[in-house]
């Protein structure tokens, strides 16, 4: 049963790989199907990609194996990920122009697995945002109802896997930049356990929060990716040692695993359809086996405190690098290194970043280390021995992956904190460095994507897959078929 | 009123890996600018460190050495400040949880013995270097390169425990000294591999809290520390002579004009902002570790200038000398062992110390040309007595260029030693019956005279007798005829 | 918690940013609300807890080999710079002589 052609953009990662490994579609064919096909025309909308260059990609699929488990599959990556092809400039003016001059770790593994890398995806500034509107390059739109953001910081990542440009993007986590946009776009999206994927080459927002995740449109190509990109690395001195945990076991169902029911997390301010779109998969996990728990966990808006000290004091000695001496933007106009250093950095970082590092810089200066940092980072301690008692009682956990769809294109940016906020629900596995999920599970009335959220332990991506490919073929989730080549199902463009 | 001066010292020890701190760039010397950078060391978006374990090997090292506490679990941190030369500006170093805490120098200051207390020693990465514009007229702009960017560093700070100029410099010296033994770096001032910043302030005698310190920096050379303490303390005293109050501040030493000139006063100190650097997990160092360090430890230089002196009989002078360098040290003791140790320290001390210097020769050139045994064959024959003086002093200049025994030498160059007392006696019979005034002289009482017959005879053997045989050989047959 | 203009002044510089002198009342407010909502953290009892890291337990460290792999050299190492010559880069001059 071959397609045509110009139906290979509809294929997940998986499937498209399978026909160019038997020689059924070219790697060129393979590539080029999102740029050329119906997909192309979104993007001028969406403005999902940050950095293309036809000519790189076509050479690049022109060079690339034909083999491997991502054989000829597209991939966007995140402008926050290093890459010599393109370049990488965490989408703000700071980089302008800036060509790395080595890859990521995950990009050299996704080489190696066959896959090609076709851009690099818009993201909020330096992945600092939950809307993807603070880019250099203008917002990226959802591709579900233009006027509404598609999440952030991973938004163009998310968007563009949504709307078929490519069958698997990656993103980055350091507070639920995957696991949102994931939600507002209506696909998978994962943050494995922190120390699982390197983050050799990917731009630092907070050390000790970053993870890249995983974006595709199927359960089956996250569990594909994540076994290429995960594992050990010697340029990372955080990863983790050892065989990362094997996730080809993700169709191996549910039955007896037993999954969390947080009763009283969403009990106030939490949108009705994703509600009632958890109480969905609920019961879908439940016919497909698997053991409702429910659990008294409240992690409160505490961990949203802890996460805003960490990320930003780390940001704020992260950032730091970008003083126009090696490479980026320079104000060229100053008559000392130090005037430089401040005009640079002042015209080169938009405010939500200046923001940032000034709170950061705050948080670690004299007299209020402990105070603040320290405290954060004890804090942390204790969310981890809440999650570690939740999970005494559960396999994973299951809850909402942010407490609104997606919003308007404007709507928050006046309120830094109401938008910091509206994390509350994946901040707690960045800073716990547990692995999360996000699951599509359905649409509203007015066509919005509605996702929900898993948690799990330490290493725990195998049953968290193992929970998602089930509600892909059991849930109440419609629109995604459950066939071995799932159809594409196309937004409705509002 | 009297004052005392207190003084720290903050030693940053340059140490002699093959790669960088946290990344596998070389640590090279004389490379072109930016020859050894990669993303790491460049402080690129994106990358990350990773701990080079000899380095903290040395330190253990150094460590274990100098009777430190060292801690299991050690953290590195982040010294945040912004610096052209600081790729990340930040610096990866350690802050409240340091490899290595307390522990002793002990150090002979103008004869003296004198334990000097440490508060730590910790690991960091060393800076790139910055050019300036010099000159009125050179172009306004600054010059970067970072192939020094991340070498591994070790920062050993003292108690503020030290008096006098006279101290710091043995302080130096003996730190510069062990580091060497160690193996652990070359220790070079010049060449800033050894670098030095100190900590000065005055107090008047008897009282004992401390005054206001000032910081002076870029003190390259042990006489530049000498003479830059010694300036800052003549320079404080005269302040508060005055009646004037010091104010914290920090200061450049300019060794060329023995100059001082202040750079920052506290108002606009820095604000580090340390947190531990999340990016590198915590140094664990196990019993193993340890223990391998130990194993690695040399005898240390001041155990074995005291065995030297204690063993070999030497003079604590010779056993300093000798003790400079761990290879030194061995090469004399391999010539030593066993054998006429104060004729090895002698020869070795001067002549093959002579011969390094003027030539330029490293220990390791000189003990490639004449190898500790064949340098003890040498001394061997002169402790017989088979070599007279010049000719020995002949035979050493020969070795340093040519191949050969001492009699192969003495054969290739056509040289006969009369050295035995038999081919002498007749020469010695003679000189008497030619100088019967200076023989009566003796023979009345005034023995000096035995100089200038040995002289004589000497003379009369083209200068290949050995005195000492000659004088005994004189001293016998003038005994028969008194 | 409030952060007063001088101290937001002092934050900016330290973290070498500019803030228009017409803007310092609004950062100033708005960090401080975000210190108000962060001062939740005081509330709780943290007893037992260890500060957070989450890096493995034992990691091996880095042989002593050279990454000949990763060197740039000159070319490739100012390569992005915005201003080089002869493989060094160039900056405006460096006026407080002294490297804390
Ligand atoms: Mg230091
Ligand atoms: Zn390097």
């Amino acid at each position: 049963m071959s397609r045509a052609p110009n139906e290979t953009w509809k294929l997940g990662a998986a499937a498209l790989a399978a026909r160019v490994r038997d020689g059924r579609v070219s790697v060129t064919d393979a590539v080029e199907s999102g740029w050329v096909g119906p997909a192309s025309m979104w993007e001028h909308d969406v403005n999902a990609v940050a950095h293309h260059d036809a000519e790189v990609r076509r050479e690049a699929a022109a060079g690339a194996s034909g083999q491997g488990p991502l054989a000829g599959v597209p991939v966007l990556v995140k402008d926050n990920l290093c890459t010599v092809e393109y370049p990488t400039t965490c989408a703000s003016r700071i980089l302008a122009g800036y060509r790395a001059p080595y890859d990521a770790t995950v990009i050299r593994r996704l080489r190696e697995a066959g896959a090609v890398i076709v851009g690099k995806g818009n993201m909020d500034e330096f992945a600092m945002g939950s809307s993807n509107e603070y880019s250099a390059y203008g917002p990226t739109r959802n591709p579900f109802d233009l006027s509404r953001v598609p999440g952030g910081s991973s938004g163009g990542p998310a968007a563009a896997v949504a709307y078929g440009l490519v069958p698997v993007a990656l993103g980055s986590d350091t507070g639920g930049s995957v696991r949102q946009p994931a939600s507002f776009c209506g696909v998978y999206g994962l943050k494995p356990t922190y120390g699982r994927l390197s983050r050799y080459g990917l731009v630092a927002f907070g050390s000790s929060l970053d993870q890249v995740g995983i974006f595709a449109r199927h359960a089956r190509d996250v569990a594909v990716t994540y076994a290429v990109l995960a594992g050990e690395d010697g340029y990372d001195a955080t990863t983790r040692l050892g065989p990362a945990p094997d996730v080809s076991t993700f169709a191996a169902g549910v039955k007896g695993l037993r999954f969390g029911w947080p009763a009283n997390l969403w009990a106030q301010g939490v949108d009705a359809a994703i509600v009632a779109a958890l109480e969905r998969s609920a019961i879908a996990l439940e016919r497909a086996g698997a053991v409702r728990v429910v659990l008294d966990f409240l992690p409160g808006t505490y961990g949203v405190a802890a996460y805003y000290l960490v990320a930003t004091a780390e940001a704020s000695s992260n950032l730091a690098r970008f003083d126009g001496v090696r490479y980026g933007f320079r104000h060229e106009e100053a008559a000392d290194v130090r005037a430089m250093y401040t005009r640079t950095r002042s015209e080169g970082f938009g405010p939500e970043v200046q923001r940032r590092i000034l709170l950061g810089t705050y948080a670690l200066s004299s007299g209020y280390y402990d105070a603040y940092y320290l405290k954060a980072q004890r804090a942390r301690t204790r969310i981890r021995r809440e999650f570690q008692s939740a999970f005494a009682q559960c396999d994973f956990m299951l809850l909402p992956a942010a407490p609104s769809l997606a919003f308007k294109v404007g709507e928050k940016t006046d309120d830094p904190l109401a938008m910091y906020l509206s994390d509350v629900f994946t901040i707690g596995a960045n800073l716990a460095g547990i692995p999360g999920l996000t699951v599509p599970a359905g649409r509203t009335s007015e066509n919005l994507p509605v996702g929900v959220q898993m948690l799990g332990p330490e290493d725990s991506e195998p049953n968290l897959l193992r929970a998602a490919r089930a509600l892909e073929v059991g849930g109440d989730v419609a629109l995604l078929s459950t066939d071995e080549d799932p159809e594409f199902v196309w937004p409705t463009k509002r | 009123m009297a004052y005392e001066a207190v003084i720290g010292l903050e030693c940053h020890i340059q140490l002699k890996t093959r790669t960088k701190m946290f990344c596998g760039c070389e640590v090279e010397f004389g490379r072109p600018a930016n020859w050894n950078t990669c993303p790491v060391c460049l402080g690129l978006p994106g990358a990350l460190p990773r701990t080079n374990i000899t380095a903290i090997a040395y330190a253990l090292r150094l460590g274990l050495a100098l009777g430190c506490d060292i801690r299991h679990e050690s953290v590195f941190a982040r010294k945040n400040y912004f610096y052209p030369d600081m790729p990340k500006n930040y610096q990866v170093t350690q802050y409240d949880l340091p490899l290595c805490e307390h522990g002793t120098l002990p150090v002979v200051v103008e004869g003296e013995s004198r334990t000097f207390e440490l508060m730590r020693i910790h690991c960091e990465e060393d800076a790139g270097k910055s050019f300036h514009p010099e000159r009125v007229g050179d172009r306004r702009i600054s010059r970067l390169e970072f192939n020094r960017a991340g070498t591994p560093l070790l920062e050993l700070v003292t108690e503020p425990v030290l008096r006098t100029p006279a101290e710091c410099a043995a302080f130096l010296t003996q730190l510069r000294k062990l580091v060497r033994a160690l193996g652990i770096s070359d220790g070079d001032m010049e060449k800033g591999q050894l670098r030095c910043d100190a900590n000065v302030s005055l107090r008047p005698v008897g009282q004992s809290a401390l005054g206001v310190k000032t910081e002076i920096k870029n003190l390259n050379s042990i006489k530049g520390v000498e003479k830059g303490v010694t300036a800052e303390i003549d320079r404080q005293r005269r302040e508060l002579e005055s009646g004037a109050r010091i104010v914290q501040a920090t200061l450049l030493y300019d060794a060329d004009h023995d100059k001082l000139a202040i750079m920052r006063t506290k108002e606009s100190a820095h604000d580090y902002r340390y947190f531990p650097e999340p990016d590198l997990p915590v140094l664990r160092v196990t019993d193993a570790d340890l223990d391998a360090a130990r194993a690695a430890l040399p005898e240390l230089p001041w155990v074995r200038e005291a065995r030297f002196v204690s063993q070999y009989g030497l003079p604590p002078y010779d056993a300093a000398v000798l003790g400079d360098s761990r290879e030194l040290a061995d090469y004399y003791e391999a010539c030593a062992r066993g054998g006429d140790a104060k004729l090895a320290s002698n020869w070795i001390m001067t002549e093959v110390l002579r011969v390094r210097n003027d030539r330029g020769w490293p220990l390791e050139k000189w003990a490639e040309q004449v190898p500790a045994p064949r340098m003890r064959a040498f001394l061997d024959k002169v402790a017989a007595k088979e070599l007279p003086g010049p000719v020995a002093k002949q035979v050493f200049a020969w070795m340093a260029d040519e191949a050969g025994s001492v009699d192969e030498l003495l054969a290739l160059h056509g040289i006969q030693v009369q050295g035995s007392a038999e081919d002498l006696r007749p020469l010695v019979l003679q000189v008497l019956d030619e100088n019967p005034g200076p023989v009566a002289q003796y023979l009345a009482g005034k023995t000096i005279t035995i100089g200038y017959l040995t002289g004589a005879v000497m003379k009369k053997s083209g200068g290949q007798a050995v005195p000492q045989v000659v004088q005994q050989l004189l001293a016998e047959e003038l005994a028969r005829r008194g | 918690m409030s952060i007063s203009r001088e101290e937001v002044q002092r934050v900016a510089e330290l973290a070498r940013l500019e803030i228009a002198a017409d803007a310092v009342d609004r950062v100033a407010a708005q960090l401080s609300g975000i210190l108000d909502f962060v001062a939740t953290l005081d509330a709780l009892d943290l007893g037992d807890c260890e500060p957070t890291a989450f890096a493995p337990a034992a990691a091996p460290l880095r042989a002593d080999v050279p990454d000949e792999s990763r060197r740039l050299g000159p070319e490739r190492a100012t390569a992005a710079a915005p201003a080089a010559e002869e493989g060094y880069f160039l900056v405006p001059p460096i006026v407080e002589n002294v490297n804390p």
